[in-house]
């Protein structure tokens, strides 16, 4: 099961994501974000837009990596893995 | 369909104002949309007060009541999580998430390509690009009959909801306007586009719908206005739309008076007189008695009215209106660091500059295009350095009502 942690700036959005680290079975980034919906209904929402792509200023890291597939959210999970969502610091 | 929207606000205004054993005077109130969050401003033994009301850090483009249903409404940006509007049936006390307003799969609209040093001559000659319309900013609320609630976007879209706000619907009509190359939906559409674009959505440049006006008299007729295209009309609630650029003059393009290209900054209507409207351009003041069918320029630079971006028109007198004039597009500061609003009660024929109350020296204000309001003799209108003044006798004089709030991006009455 991968572990999800996701930036406490939502939580004031989506109440329900509030001091929650969650576990997931998911192989994908897509897959994770599926999951978190069905605890944060709207959660896609935020943080991505109409086509699914992932907003300019959200990053998903796995492990210390940043994710590379914005667009489909395709990257592999790993069952240990730890999935960072966070709003991305694009600027001073 | 008829309705009178304005007695709704009225009834609405009188209602309160029942509840609270008060006079009308004594419940005038005003919705503050702020850089970091919404804002009511309201009167309390004798003066006028501002507390923040919601959306505490988040941008707020536009904050406004239904008059049908007193329902609060505000648009929302994010600075991350992207566009939300947020609605509140308790006067402010809680606010929730409506409905997303998302572009349909397909939605495309026309932009010029970027500069790409690598790409081929050829490439570089192919035209406008092709891109996927997806949310950038929610820029302005207004209501039509009973359960109707429109939305303006950029980029370019007018959503418009049946249900009260539960589900919103792109208006096909508009977004497949030739003007804005046809349809791009379910096709190429004819490859060019008269809309250009805004920077207002911090990002992209595109066209955006900043202002809708729906017809006191009849719901169906809506016109929009958009930075940057011009102004459209529909008489058939959207399913055809028509330019309202008759008599407009730009000063940037080679035909002045060019179908499209103008750039509105915002237009009103007179609720009263609704054949009278008022547009506040990018290249000076414009007045229409024909119901948008002409319109008539009606600047006078040498008193300083111009440029700027809102204006305001008397609720019952069409031929009244106010403006807050800026120097100029090049500079967009007020005129020698001295703060005005201009009033005309003749249809922009004379301008009266009403400075009492107002700064006078080292001003620097600038007044967003939906930072000005009137309503019952009353206007206010709140700055981009986070003054609020208001007026209770037509603008003849001024008060402040607070120095401190963060940017001001809308004011409305409610």
């Amino acid at each position: 099961m991968a572990t999800v942690e996701i930036t406490k700036h939502l939580w004031e959005f989506l109440p329900t994501l509030r001091d929650k680290t969650l576990t997931v079975s998911a192989a994908t980034v897509a897959e994770v974000v599926r999951e978190v919906v069905r605890i944060a209904p709207g959660f896609t929402d935020y943080i991505c837009d109409e086509r699914g792509c992932l907003r300019t200023h959200v990053n998903i890291f796995i492990g210390d990596e940043r994710i590379l597939d914005r667009t489909r959210l395709s990257d592999a999970v790993g069952e240990d893995s730890c999935v960072l969502i966070m709003q991305a610091l694009s600027g001073g | 369909m008829r309705a009178d929207y304005a007695g709704a606000e009225r009834r609405l205004i009188r209602e309160l104002a029942a509840e609270a054993g008060l006079g009308k005077r004594d419940v005038m109130r005003v919705l503050v949309g702020t850089r970091k969050g919404t804002f009511r401003v309201e009167k309390q033994a004798g003066s006028w007060k501002a507390r923040h009301l919601g959306h505490v850090g988040v941008g707020v483009n536009f904050v406004t009541r239904d008059p049908h249903t007193g329902t609060l409404w505000a648009a929302l940006g994010h600075g991350h999580w992207g566009a939300k509007l947020s609605r509140s049936t308790d006067d402010g006390a809680t606010w929730a998430d409506a409905t997303p307003i998302k572009y349909p799969a397909g939605a495309r609209y026309l932009s010029p390509p970027d500069p790409d040093p690598n790409a081929s001559e050829e490439d570089m000659k192919k035209g406008p690009t092709l891109r996927d319309a997806t949310l950038l900013k929610l820029w302005v609320i207004a209501f039509g009959a009973p359960g109707q609630v429109h939305v303006g976007t950029i980029p370019g879209g007018l959503f418009t909801s049946h249900d009260g706000g539960q589900s919103f619907e792109l208006n096909r009509g508009l977004w497949n306007h030739e003007s804005r190359g046809g349809d791009l939906v379910s096709g190429p559409g004819s490859g060019k586009t008269h809309w250009f674009g805004t920077p207002a959505s911090d990002g992209e440049f595109a066209a955006g719908i900043h202002s809708i006006v729906v017809d006191p008299r009849n719901a169906d007729r809506i016109l929009v206005a958009i930075s940057t295209a011009g102004v459209l009309e529909t008489a058939d609630g959207g399913n055809t739309w028509r330019s309202r650029n008759q008599g407009m003059l730009n000063d940037y393009l080679p035909d002045p008076a060019a179908e499209w290209g103008h750039d509105p900054h915002f237009i009103t209507q007179c609720a009263a007189e609704p054949e009278h409207f008022w547009q506040q351009n990018h290249s000076g003041v414009f007045h229409s008695s024909d119901g948008a069918q002409t319109w008539q320029k009606v600047s006078r630079p040498e008193q300083g009215v111009h440029f700027g971006f809102p204006v305001a028109v008397d609720e019952h007198n069409g031929k009244t209106a106010w403006l807050v004039p800026g120097k100029s597009d090049a500079q967009r500061t007020t005129i020698d660091g001295k703060l005005f609003v201009a009033r005309t009660r003749d249809g922009g024929q004379t301008w009266q500059d009403l400075r009492d109350g107002l700064p006078q020296d080292g001003a620097y204000d600038v007044v967003y295009r939906h930072a000005l309001a009137s309503s019952g003799g009353c206007l206010a209108f709140g700055s981009t350095t986070g003054n609020l003044y208001l007026s209770e006798d037509e603008g003849d004089s001024w008060i402040t009502v607070t120095n401190h709030l963060p940017p001001v991006y809308s004011v409305r009455f409610a």
